[in-house]
């Protein structure tokens, strides 16, 4: 039926299938790698501040669609920065009010921000309504590259495969080359004695909490490309945000990539050859077996205890 | 499978998922693995216990999909008694009494108003308070004023069967508009038949059932596929089809009917039958394998928030009308405030009512809805239905003289609606309605273009051969 080129094609733009998987999978684990894997918080309204960024775009993007219509073409960069700002704050917010008390309970925090996750989804409801909203993107984003008529690479995937790439790699930067890195690692290790060496742990927790949040805002952002925004959609997001997280090692920025990596293959493969449902099934069971095998996750970190 | 029916459109996974919350046994047993490694001491903060929470948490939300297999075990016709611990209550002898006054009559809605269906129950819950403002102002029912007492189910389904308890007992309303999902409709199904209550149901939904107490104002299954095969066939000279779903009853049920149709009637050819789990945010593995099908038609069943994904990256992928033809049943104006217009233009939906149906009953609809609900208030499919119940409850009472449930149930068959937006329709004697079939095109502003409409189509909720 098809030729050996057109098949060619298919595998090109599966490979590319994969990799757009991966990147999505990784910018929404980015936030929650910091929070939970550095602070150990177990953040369940995590999904929410995700919905925040998506909420933001859509707000911007009526802003300019009726009164600056000169701005809508790129609307879009602005909306990415002012989610990370939006959730960002909300985060600091949230820390000083709830966060802050529960550290030392995690499974506490788990419920409070449940909780948390339904009041924000029914306030997103009463303020923007319980329907579905879109967020109208400039035309150039919804398209495709076509090297070849065979084949489309979609620019929003790029779009968001750059973007994942640049957070990485700040995020990277941030936690080992700079001092707020130092000051991260060191609180994550031994908050007690970090404390005793003269670093600030509430700070370094505030500010830890609001970036995590600020990276979920932006990939909510970047999400209203490829998904919808709703009241629940952030939800949509949030077990697949834990499982990259934890199958990784909740403490390794590398586990959390290299586990994005081969959740989003191994279910971008599967996904060819079978149904949706049993991929899911699949990558959902193999990942169960290898926590049994491994418990702390794909990557560990060495230290005592 | 066939007997199985349980969600309708748009159950969205978190529905499910408080749902399912009691029922999950998964935690206890994860933390029986985590004692098998080394617990670190003073750290409340360890890895391990992420990790078997996480095994918990994940199983905790793909629970749905398992319970949902699991908990109905079927009902043709009637409910399952043991749905509701009320249940059990013996039934009361005798017409039930009414909240019917010589100036008042009181009737129930029952709808999501918050929650993860108020999405889409909204429009039903405004369309049904219009309809009856609109029965009020033209001088009630039988020379009654209806008053309304509002429940809101709150997307939950046990919260259903308890507001429906206590309208039908406490408030002993002559009649009920609501539910939405199938599953809301299961849970009050039992409550209804026990009380002898009136159920006004709006949703096209899988078939398979039929009460004595509950009208059916949307389409079975059987009403919004066949013709819409039928007319896709004949335009596009169409042989091979792609069908996709979310995976859940109601997908299912209407792909088996669809698969059935085109096999055996329309002697074409099924390429691939797919399901994606609902909330499935990646669509990239489809796409390519319908790039390599090549299908005439992609036929999809895709609900929620999968649907804005579903054709944000069918067009992102280079999948659009001049390429490629798909027809969908699950894509009304309301979803399509969520995908944007443009990112769906020329795609069909085959529904027996769209907004821009040109008819004076229809534009008459229009403009009061929107001179109550605001100008750019959407109005799909299932709002129209929504808006038929309290009008075909209306012909029905003053039919029977009475607003006794046996009564208005004998009135009922062979009631006709001349007044309704979508046209004309008239209730079957097995509860649903007769109606027409419309194809719509999707236009760039997010309404339809109607290229087609069928005659009146027979409800037929227990289809032969297609189960």
């Amino acid at each position: 039926m098809s030729s050996v080129s057109e098949l060619f094609s298919i595998a090109l733009m599966q490979g590319f299938n994969g990799l757009s998987n991966f990147s999505v999978l990784l910018l929404m684990a980015l936030g929650l790698a910091i929070i939970f894997g550095q602070m150990g918080v177990i953040n369940m309204a995590h999904g929410e501040f995700l919905t925040l960024g998506a909420y933001t775009t859509y707000v911007l993007s009526e802003v300019s669609s009726r009164w600056a219509p000169w701005f809508s073409g790129s609307y879009f960069f602005v909306a990415l920065a002012l989610s990370f700002v939006i959730a960002a704050a909300l985060g600091l917010l949230i820390e000083y009010l709830m966060i802050r008390h529960l550290y030392r309970r995690p499974l506490d925090s788990l419920l409070a921000t449940w909780g948390l996750s339904l009041i924000l989804q029914q306030a997103f409801r009463s303020v923007f309504g319980a329907r579905e909203v879109s967020a109208k993107l400039p035309d150039w984003l919804m398209g495709s590259l076509e090297p070849t008529p065979t084949i489309d690479i979609p620019i929003n995937g790029l779009l968001v495969m750059g973007l994942t790439l640049a957070l990485t790699s700040l995020v990277f930067l941030g936690l080992f080359r700079t001092r707020w890195g130092i000051r991260v690692r060191a609180t994550t290790q031994n908050r007690a004695m970090s404390g005793a060496a003269g670093i600030n742990t509430r700070r370094v927790d505030r500010l830890s909490f609001a970036l995590g949040c600020g990276l979920a805002g932006i990939a909510g952002a970047a999400f209203t490309t490829i998904g919808s925004t709703g009241p629940t959609s952030g939800s949509l997001y949030i077990v697949d945000t834990f499982l990259v997280v934890v199958f990784g090692g909740a403490e390794s920025l590398i586990g959390t990539i290299a586990s994005a990596f081969s959740i989003a293959q191994a279910q971008a493969t599967t996904e060819f050859f079978m149904t949706g449902s049993t991929a899911k099934v699949l990558t959902l069971l193999t990942v169960i077996l290898i926590l049994m095998l491994r418990p702390e996750g794909l990557f560990t970190l060495k230290v005592r205890r | 499978m066939q007997s199985n029916p349980v969600f309708s459109p748009y159950v969205l996974p978190l529905a499910g998922t408080a749902q399912c919350l009691p029922e999950s046994q998964c935690l206890p047993e994860s933390s029986s693995l985590e004692n098998r490694v080394p617990r670190p001491p003073e750290n409340t903060a360890s890895p391990s216990r992420w990790a078997s929470l996480l095994v918990g948490l994940s199983m905790l939300f793909a629970s749905p999909l398992l319970s949902c297999s699991k908990e109905a075990k079927s009902v043709e016709g009637t409910a399952v008694a043991a749905m509701t611990p009320a249940a059990a209550k013996p039934a009361a002898a005798g017409p039930r009494a009414l909240a019917v006054t010589d100036t008042v009559v009181t009737v129930g809605q029952l709808h999501s108003a918050t929650g993860t269906m108020a999405i889409s129950e909204t429009g039903s819950i405004q369309a049904e308070r219009l309809a009856i403002d609109q029965i009020n102002a033209t001088g009630g029912i039988l020379g009654r004023k209806i008053e309304i007492i509002q429940e809101d189910g709150a997307s939950d389904w046990p919260t259903f069967a308890e507001k429906a308890n206590k309208l039908l007992v406490n408030d002993k309303v002559a009649a009920v508009f609501g539910c939405w999902t199938s599953a809301s409709r299961k849970a009050v199904l039992p409550v209804f038949e026990r009380e002898n209550g009136l159920l006004y149901y709006p949703t096209f939904y899988e078939g398979l059932e039929q009460s004595k107490n509950v009208f059916y104002t949307g389409q079975e299954a059987t009403q919004q596929i066949i013709a819409g095969l039928d007319w896709v066939t004949k335009e596009k000279s169409a042989k091979t089809f792609f069908l996709i779903g979310s995976d859940y009853i109601w997908p299912r049920t209407s792909n088996k009917i669809a698969r059935k149709h085109i096999e055996k009637v329309l002697k074409g050819t099924v390429l691939g039958e797919e399901y994606y789990p609902l909330g499935h945010t990646q669509f990239g593995s489809l796409i390519n394998k319908i790039k390599l099908q090549k299908p005439d038609v992609v036929y999809a069943i895709v609900v929620g928030g999968s649907n804005v994904s579903f054709y944000k990256q069918m067009k992102a992928a280079g999948i659009t009308s001049d390429k490629q033809t798909l027809l969908t049943i699950s894509v009304t104006e309301d979803e399509l405030l969520g995908i944007g217009g443009e990112n769906m233009v020329g795609f069909y939906a085959a529904m027996k009512y769209f907004q821009s149906l040109e008819n004076d009953n229809n534009k008459a609809f229009v403009s009061a809805f929107k001179a109550k609900y605001g100008e750019k208030s959407v109005i799909g499919d299932v709002t129209q239905a929504a808006y038929l119940g309290p009008w075909l409850w209306k012909a029905a009472v003053e039919k029977a003289g009475s607003f006794e449930v046996d009564k208005v149930v004998a009135a009922s068959p062979e009631i006709e609606l001349k007044t309704a937006p979508e046209g004309y329709v008239k209730i079957h004697a097995n509860h649903h309605l007769w109606s027409k079939l419309r194809i719509g095109q999707v236009e760039e502003v997010g309404q339809f273009k109607v290229l087609y409409e069928s005659g009146l189509i027979e409800p037929n909720p227990f289809p032969e051969g297609y189960q």
